[in-house]
């Protein structure tokens, strides 16, 4: 297929995954504030770390209370990570392959987006922020089911799973980062029903509450960090993220197993291996969140050689033959 | 709102031969729309409306940089042509079509219009869409012109004309075959009992035209559709037509020249491309040969083209036909090449540069319609009647100053057709523009686009002024069955 095509796909579907992603942790976040007597800048403002510009936040809003991190996150035009501007940018990026991509997928989409559109301003109460944020998580679900049960199991697809995948991955790893930091802050209250309320609103933000609780019980950050980010079977665990990342990767190649065809199927296969054979213990011990900032910068590594690899192709020989740019995929990596 | 009420008034009317009398080929659906109650028939219009927003059939303003997307209005009543009359109009653009490829091609090798004076030698060499680059070029298979839009237009005294040959890159197929989905929906049991052809082949047609035109040693040949990109206003037709074809749809960028073949960058690596359908004008095609701050095109797609490594839909160089003062000879070159009269009538039309003929059009602005040669779109046109003294003063100044680029045609009363409007059926004045394929032979699409001026007493049907859109019915057979 098209390298642009490919990319836009790429795009669109990682947008379409940042989108639901920050729709979870603002709703989660809503829910923990009714029970929770921690400062109310502390409960925001991490929030803000996880989706977006720190600076840019305090430079246009000032105060991380919830009106203004909820619009910010969730409504702001001018935030390119918020809610609306993902599935704005993710929308945008499929106009560009809609004829690639199914028709039961753009319609889904093309829908949501234009309803979101027209109700991103309106919500004035807590129920009816409650009730989009629903709807949009709802939304963006529909719009994966549909891809994934009208889609050929062919290159643009992977594309499209390999980009929900590498979001997946680098939304769990930083929500997990910037509540783990919190948490050790207030040591104090480890194993008060404060503590307990505080890590069940980080798995809820992972989607993993009931899941994790089935396997492992009780509450314990270590079995915590062992789950969201080595877990082999969860869908939202890192390992599990980047292990199909990588099997997306082999499948646009066609590389057989035991084989490396590329580097961008190198540097991801590294980091997939490294977690398979590491522990949470000894991640707690190094440090979590210098292991957790490595992490990422290794993730938006291998991003730029699947860039390098498939989307920035350059003719033989001849400078005339250079890739120009076209209509740019929108695209950005979070830093 | 009731058909039995509406009034055709002054104006033909393309459903209703006289107040409450249906033309033969409109009864059937005259007397179900009779028997459809008024929430009923507005409810189907507005759920027609929400699934074009729903499926984003839509197209950009070109003003607007930030590419804002409209839908192009469509209403719900269609156009309906006769078996006999389309009978007429298919053998009238298959001869059109036909002598306008000869004269193409003589054009751009022995000028023997020209050498027996049937057309001033000047008027070609004046035209801006004359393309000296493309001097002694044979297209695959000797045709020049694959896919053409003609517009159509009926005026008062009941006769079909050609208002204008839309030979480069005509848009708008899309909403055909769009609307008639949509109206599947809308009216199913209309179509059910109505014998209506059909339009959905279109794409398929396109494919066979375009896979004719690859050189011959390519036994699988890779079709692609060029477009300029996602903020060109006709976007969402090129996306449209390369997902019906099964077709890759690429921008300049997606392609390169080399080894003289043309390629596009994939996930695999390079791929050979052998037709292109190029929804990009000339001038923005290679750098190399045309325009040369092109971003648009691909650097040396036309020494590829010239090698005989591609084919590209329309040819460079077709747009000379497409001249709307070439246009007022038509008739002229349908006689030298086939020596056949013209079957479909032109506008007549007054040519600026005839002095004559420009002091008569100065004279009368109040009266005709002014166009200059080489705009579309319902640009650069005057409609004079609707025009304020001062705007007509304005352009006449224009006109002076460039004769040769302009024309002038009387103000045809347009046919009308019953269009919802404000929740009424009211008369509302369309044209028709079918589709043409040139391959192994030529095809017209059974119907076409109808446009329809939505603005009370509007004659611009164009997407960019207020117009919208219809389906087009044409009979398959001339028993009072549609």
């Amino acid at each position: 297929m098209l390298s642009r095509v490919a990319n836009s796909i790429y795009w669109m579907s990682r947008y379409a995954e940042r989108a639901e992603n920050v729709a979870r942790f603002v709703a989660v976040n809503l829910e923990l504030m009714l029970d929770s007597d921690v400062g109310v800048e502390q409960q925001w403002l991490p929030l803000v770390d996880t989706s977006g510009d720190h600076k840019d936040f305090l430079k246009r809003y000032g105060q991380a209370d919830e009106q203004n991190v909820v619009r910010f996150l969730a409504f702001d035009r001018e935030n390119p990570n918020s809610i609306f501007s993902c599935l704005q940018a993710s929308r945008e990026n499929a106009r560009t392959v809609r004829e690639i991509i199914s028709s039961a997928t753009w319609n889904q989409l093309n829908e949501f987006y234009l309803y979101v559109r027209d109700h991103a301003d309106k919500p004035d109460s807590i129920e009816s922020l409650s009730r989009l944020l629903d709807q949009i998580r709802r939304g963006t679900n529909t719009y994966m089911g549909l891809m994934d049960s009208t889609m050929t199991r062919d290159q643009p697809w992977q594309f499209a799973l390999l980009g929900r995948m590498l979001e997946r991955a680098d939304k769990t790893s930083r929500i997990l980062d910037v509540k783990y930091f919190l948490l050790l802050k207030s040591a104090t209250q480890v194993g008060t029903p404060v503590d307990h309320i505080q890590w069940g609103a980080v798995l809820r933000s992972a989607s993993a509450w009931e899941m994790y609780r089935k396997k492992h019980g009780g509450i314990s950050p270590e079995d915590i960090v062992e789950f969201l980010l080595l877990d082999p079977d969860f869908p939202r665990s890192v390992r599990f993220c980047l292990n199909a990342a990588l099997e997306s990767l082999r499948a646009i190649s066609g590389t057989p197993p035991g084989l490396v065809r590329n580097e961008a199927e190198r540097a991801l296969g590294r980091i997939c291996s490294a977690l398979t054979f590491t522990s949470a213990s000894e991640i707690i011990s190094q440090g979590l969140h210098e292991y957790l900032d490595d992490l990422q910068t290794r993730v938006n590594q291998a991003g730029e050689a699947i860039y390098d690899t498939f989307f920035a192709l350059k003719a033989p020989g001849n400078p005339e033959t250079k890739a120009r740019p076209g209509s740019p995929a929108l695209g950005q990596f979070q830093d | 709102m009731d058909i039995g009420s509406y009034n055709p008034e002054e104006f033909y009317d393309e459903m209703f031969e006289a107040p409450g009398r249906p033309w033969p080929a409109a009864s059937l659906l005259a007397q179900r729309l009779a028997n459809l109650p008024q929430e009923e028939l507005l409810a189907r219009q507005r759920a027609a409306e929400t699934a074009m927003v729903r499926m984003g059939i839509t197209f950009n303003v070109y003003s607007d940089n930030q590419g804002v997307e409209k839908t192009f209005p469509f209403d719900i009543i269609p156009r309906i042509v006769s078996a006999a009359e389309w009978t007429h109009i298919d053998a009238g653009l298959k001869q059109r079509i036909t002598a306008l490829n000869l004269f193409i091609d003589d054009i751009y090798h022995d000028q023997k219009i020209l050498k027996d004076k049937v057309i001033p030698r000047e008027i070609v060499e004046s035209s801006k869409c004359l393309r000296p680059q493309c001097m002694g070029l044979n297209p695959p298979r000797g045709v020049w012109i694959h896919i053409t839009g003609t517009d159509l237009v009926r005026n008062s005294d009941g006769v079909v004309y050609v208002l204008e040959d839309n030979l480069r890159c005509p848009s708008g197929v899309s909403y055909v075959l769009e609307n008639r989905h949509l109206m599947k929906t809308v009216f199913p049991r209309v179509f059910e009992s109505a014998r209506i052809r059909p339009v959905d082949t279109y794409p398929y047609e396109l494919r066979e035209t375009l896979e004719y035109l690859a050189p011959d040693s390519v036994a699988e040949p890779r079709c692609v559709v060029l477009t300029p990109g996602s903020f060109n206003s006709a976007y969402f037709e090129h996306s449209f037509l390369a997902q019906q074809m099964g077709a890759e749809l690429v921008e300049g960028s997606d392609l390169v020249v080399f080894d003289d073949r043309l390629w596009m960058r994939t996930t695999d690596g390079f791929e050979r491309v052998d037709v292109v359908y190029r929804r990009i004008d000339d001038d923005f095609l290679d750098p190399e040969a045309f325009r040369k701050d092109s971003m648009l095109g691909v650097p040396g797609l036309m020494r590829v083209y010239k090698a005989g490594n591609v084919a590209l839909a329309n040819a460079p160089g077709a747009g000379i036909a497409d001249d709307k003062v070439v246009y007022a000879y038509v008739p002229r070159i349908i006689k030298y090449y086939l020596d056949q009269d013209p079957i479909i009538p032109n506008v007549p039309t007054h040519i600026c540069s005839e002095e004559k003929e420009l002091k008569h059009v100065l004279a009368n602005m109040d009266k005709l319609v002014v166009k200059a040669a080489n705009e579309s779109g319902g640009y650069g046109m005057i409609v004079g009647p609707a025009a304020s003294a001062k705007e007509r003063e304005e352009f006449a100044a224009k006109v002076k100053a460039d004769p040769r680029n302009f024309i002038a045609q009387p103000t045809l009363s347009l046919s009308r057709v019953p269009t919802i409007c404000d929740g009424e059926l009211e008369g509302r004045h369309v044209d028709l523009r079918p589709y043409i394929l040139y391959g192994d032979d030529v095809y017209v699409m059974p119907g076409g686009l109808t446009r329809v001026a939505l603005r009370k007493g509007s004659l611009v049907v164009n997407s960019s002024q207020g117009g919208g859109s219809k389906d087009t019915w044409v009979a398959s057979e001339d028993t009072p069955s549609c």
